[in-house]
């Protein structure tokens, strides 16, 4: 494949996280979020998405944000692999706290208890809230 | 800017990206086309096409890479690379290929 029109972004790779722990429509959080992680793709970088509190409900099945006028972007996490973005992390705690399980997220997730969150962001070289 | 295209008006943002995306249609990718000094090919619709099928499924025009990759899984690796599709689109395949197809610009791309 020809180089000719691909950036050279060589340098360090640094570990990054995007936490998101707000509902996905009412506030811009949510998918302020998914534009920042799809920019990142561009740097290759080693990305992770965690979904924390109510931030698991941006990855549930069958939203209808049409009725707040919004756009349903759930689908949109569905691009992130062929974005090379595949470390999905959901705590336990608050998937379960809202009756939910993995079999209601719109993509494969991993499922991780919160002393497991906690080591993940610990490892991160920027953690980044949403 | 607007284009008239079979009684619809079809109105687009200073960049030329359409700004309802269900009142596109393939007339007016040519039109779009035609401004640009380019004739739409079988070659070019295999990619607007292409296009139009990624944003129905996922909600957002993907980035330039992704688009290059995909378009190798589904036309093969002489497809699939940039200096096929730029050469298809000069100014850029996400950015002239997208605005053809009528989506938004891609995320990320200025």
């Amino acid at each position: 494949m020809s180089d000719e029109f691909e950036d050279d972004f060589s340098g360090e790779i640094k570990r990054f996280m995007f936490v998101n722990r707000k509902a996905p429509h009412g506030t811009i959080y949510a998918l302020e979020s998914l534009e920042v992680v799809l920019i990142s793709a561009a740097f290759d970088q080693d990305v992770s998405l965690a979904f924390l509190d109510d931030g698991v409900f941006q990855l549930r099945k069958g939203q209808n944000a049409n009725v707040l006028e919004m756009k349903n972007f759930a689908p949109t996490y569905r691009a992130l692999e062929g974005y090379d973005i595949e470390k999905l992390y959901v705590e336990r705690e608050s998937l379960e706290a809202r009756g939910m399980t993995a079999d209601d997220l719109v993509v494969p997730v991993e499922v991780v208890d919160r002393a497991r969150m906690a080591e993940l962001m610990a490892d991160q070289d920027v953690v980044m809230s949403f | 800017m607007a284009y008239e295209v079979n009684g619809i008006t079809v109105e687009t943002d200073e960049e030329g990206y359409i700004e309802d995306l269900s009142k596109w249609s393939k007339e007016v990718a040519e039109i779009m086309a035609k401004e640009d000094d380019c004739e739409l090919t079988e070659e070019h619709w295999e990619i607007i096409n292409f296009l139009r099928e990624y944003y129905e499924e996922f909600q957002i025009a993907p980035a330039v890479r992704v688009l290059t990759k995909q378009i190798g899984k589904r036309l093969g690796p002489e497809k699939g690379n940039s200096k096929y599709l730029y050469e298809l689109f000069p100014y850029g395949p996400a950015k002239q290929a997208c605005r053809y197809a009528g989506l938004p610009k891609p995320t990320g791309c200025v």
